[in-house]
């Protein structure tokens, strides 16, 4: 008997909750597989996905984000080998595993955490509280590539803003994984969106769009694209994270300021009366 | 109308000198390289004091001596030490209160009433508010030793001169940062004496530095290489400019910008109440406030019984001088802010909307604007789009919650709204889908130190009051 002919994996962008290949019909070869290389098309298309997801994700009980982010943990640890075998090592597999449970469990506790009720000088009730700020562009790291990607995304869609996501470029394999996670873990499509390809083609139209509200530039490592891309954020005010230090250590406690970045803080005053 | 005898707040209590210097390194001094220029009184157009005006040169001093007093005296300094600093000052403010009042009144063209009862009660209260934390930062929620971030760029506009001077100063100051302050050039005398009151209180030397200009001046302060933190407060435009300018930098950002607020009335909504409250909403300080009201949505089976209330209270506004205590009205803060008011009221003309004013006798001299109403506005209309800044207000209707909801976000701001409803589910319903920093629920226009305030969207980013304003003068 002959040897069995394995079955490829076709490694497209994520989109809406679909995985359609590049509009521009371009891919690029990165381990043996050819990877779709999204065009400014694709990233217009991901962000009107983004949009559309908002109001149901974000609308959503926070308890219920919780239950699907750690629905995707569930997913992410069945598909460790997967990982392992794109060459990501298993111990930041597990690493990210922990980092999204983490987060997972933030979606019910950041506002009670970050808001709060304030003491007004005058009979009124007055509270604050933390809305997302709706969709926001991600370049994520170039490595590490699967603890890097879900240290970016899971704090920015945990609160309830829905993200189009910039992966990496030189790793992008293992964005392709995550998505087939996203997409059996219940998460409503569009609230991820990923996108394989060249940063320098995507996150400019990104940086530019005006129906982005915000625009994480961790993974952007040269200096002169960060500038021009917080330069084109401007345009509409997005609320901009700007690159992290190259020899930023993933694996550190990373705190809240991920997610309280992507917030915005509304606060509501009623009068207090008979 | 019924008649009021004038009731003139005396002027008797400011000591204006002739002309100001820059307030550099503790003391006030002359330009090196810039010139000056006149700051008048918008309801005579007096003259009333030659201003500085600081050039690049002295934007320099200034961060250099804001530097210098980071690193050796306010930086080093323990946080109860800068308490007391921030206590004295609100304590003086309290002393001086109604100094600062009727020069408010006379550089700004507000009301005394606002200026006696609104700014300066705020103005102290923030400075006591800060103070208190100075010396608790680590409980802030910042993680356990939250840093300064070191000299702050602070540009701020005119329409609360000295009230936006306390929301940018007193945090900065309490989590160890010194300043650099630009204020309005149509607004610099309350920040002057501000300064001298900093001198009163024995503030070290360069922890709060002042200097005077319009843009160039403020130009020069933000691109600054030695600045490390731009707060500003000011028009949607100039924040955008001053976003690209830092853009590459490590400069620390917040913004306070523009607004086009909707204030909406629902039918059963107690009438004479969210009367009252559009009247304040968009008439406080002349509508030169970024969170005023200045989209009347009303539903539309009570549109003609709102309207015809509405108008018949603004036939009782008293529009004058500024510093007589009956009056509601004051004058508008500049020639120019009035030519802006005039040319989109005449845009709303145009396009097709209805004005209405109250029959209403302006001064002769001096900058006036009749409070007005534009009734048969659609979302299109520039009235309806654009910050006008004055005491106009743009009525649209709609019939259900969700259009309210729809047209209230319709717009790329987002800094406040109010409700005014009996219903307490529909005010919750809709303050979790208005896209506005500041929900007012049957009530508008009301600000504290310990209430976050700032926007969404196009009204910036960063938020100014309470615990939340701390975080944008701490390295988080």
């Amino acid at each position: 008997m002959s040897e069995r002919v394995a079955v490829r994996k076709t490694y497209k962008l994520f989109i809406g909750g679909k995985f359609p290949r590049s509009e521009s019909g371009r891919s690029y070869l990165v381990q043996s597989s050819n990877v779709s290389l999204a065009s400014r098309k694709d990233a217009r298309d991901a962000v009107v996905a983004a949009r559309a997801a908002v109001k149901g994700w974000a609308g959503a009980t926070a308890y219920n984000r919780g239950q699907i982010l750690y629905r995707a943990a569930e997913m992410l640890e069945g598909r460790r080998e997967q990982f392992v075998a794109l060459g990501i090592p298993g111990d930041e597999v597990d690493a990210a595993v922990d980092r999204w449970v983490w987060y997972a469990g933030w979606a019910d506790k950041l506002a009670q955490v970050y808001g709060g009720a304030n003491p007004v000088a005058g009979p009124y009730f007055n509270i604050s509280a933390p809305e997302p700020t709706g969709v926001v562009a991600v370049v994520a790291p170039e490595r590490p590539a699967l603890l890097g990607l879900v240290s970016v995304i899971a704090p920015a869609i945990v609160t309830g803003n829905t993200v189009v996501v910039a992966a990496s470029a030189s790793e992008p394999l293992a964005a392709v994984t995550l998505a087939e996670v996203l997409a059996t873990s219940d998460l409503p499509g569009g609230v991820v969106n990923i996108l394989t390809g060249a940063i320098t083609e995507t996150a400019p139209t990104l940086a530019a769009h005006m129906d982005v509200n915000a625009i994480d530039l961790t993974g952007v490592t040269d200096a002169s694209l960060a500038t021009e891309l917080e330069v084109k954020a401007a345009e509409n005010l997005k609320r901009v994270l700007r690159p992290a230090p190259t020899d930023h250590d993933w694996s550190t406690d990373p705190g809240v300021t991920r997610m309280t970045a992507l917030l915005e803080t509304k606060t509501v005053w009623h009068p207090k009366g008979v | 109308m019924f008649e009021y005898a004038p009731a003139p707040e005396s002027r008797s209590v400011v000591d204006l000198k002739p002309s100001y210097g820059l307030f550099i390194d503790g003391a006030f001094v002359d330009p090196t390289d810039g010139g000056s220029f006149k700051s008048i009184n918008p309801a005579s157009e007096e003259v009333l004091a030659e201003i500085a005006e600081a050039g690049a040169q002295d934007v320099e001093r200034a961060v250099r001596a804001a530097r210098k007093a980071y690193d050796k005296v306010w930086g080093p300094m323990p946080g109860r030490d800068r308490a007391k600093y921030l206590f004295r000052i609100a304590r003086l403010i309290q002393e001086r209160s109604r100094e600062l009042a009727v020069l408010e009144s006379m550089d700004n063209g507000k009301p005394i009433r606002e200026s006696r009862d609104v700014d300066l009660p705020l103005v102290a209260a923030h400075f006591f508010y800060y103070a208190g934390w100075a010396d608790k930062l680590e409980h802030a929620g910042f993680g356990p030793n939250p840093r300064p971030i070191g000299v702050a760029a602070q540009v701020i506009p005119w329409n609360f001169p000295l009230l936006m001077l306390a929301w940018k100063i007193a945090p900065a100051l309490a989590a160890g940062n010194t300043v650099v302050l630009k204020p309005a050039e149509t607004t610099p005398l309350t920040a002057l004496l501000f300064a001298e009151i900093c001198q009163q209180a024995d503030l070290p030397a360069g922890v709060v530095n002042i200097v005077t200009g319009a843009g160039d001046t403020g130009r020069s302060l933000v691109e600054h290489p030695g600045v490390d933190k731009v707060a500003f407060t000011g028009s949607t435009e100039v924040g955008r400019a001053i976003a690209r300018s830092v853009a590459g930098t490590r400069k620390k950002l917040t913004l306070e910008l523009g607004g086009k607020a909707a204030n909406i009335v629902f039918d059963d909504a107690p009438i004479d109440q969210a009367v009252e409250g559009i009247v304040n909403g968009i008439f406080f300080n002349q509508g030169h406030v970024c969170c005023a009201g200045s989209r009347l949505l009303v539903q539309e089976n009570v549109a003609d019984r709102v309207l015809e209330s509405l108008k018949r209270r603004m036939a009782q506004l008293r529009v004058g001088d500024p510093l007589d205590k009956n009056t509601d009205v004051g004058a508008i803060n500049s020639a120019a802010q009035l030519e802006r008011i005039r040319e989109l009221s005449d845009a709303g003309s145009a396009e097709g909307a209805e004005r209405w004013s109250p029959p209403c006798e302006l001064p002769d001299r001096g900058f006036w604007f009749a409070p007005t109403i534009f009734t048969g506005v659609t979302q299109a209309h520039r009235i309806a789009r654009e910050e006008i800044f004055g005491p106009v207000l743009s009525v649209l209707t709609f019939r259900t919650p969700a259009e309210a909801v729809e047209k209230a976000n319709n717009t790329p701001y987002g800094l406040s709204a109010g409700i005014w409803t009996d219903k307490g589910s529909r005010i919750l319903w809709m303050a979790d889908r208005l896209r506005a920093g500041v929900v007012w629920a049957n009530t508008f226009n009301k600000f504290d130190p310990t209430s976050p305030f700032g926007g969404y969207k196009e009204s910036g980013y960063g938020r100014e009051g309470g615990r939340h304003g701390l975080e944008g003068y701490l390295n988080v």
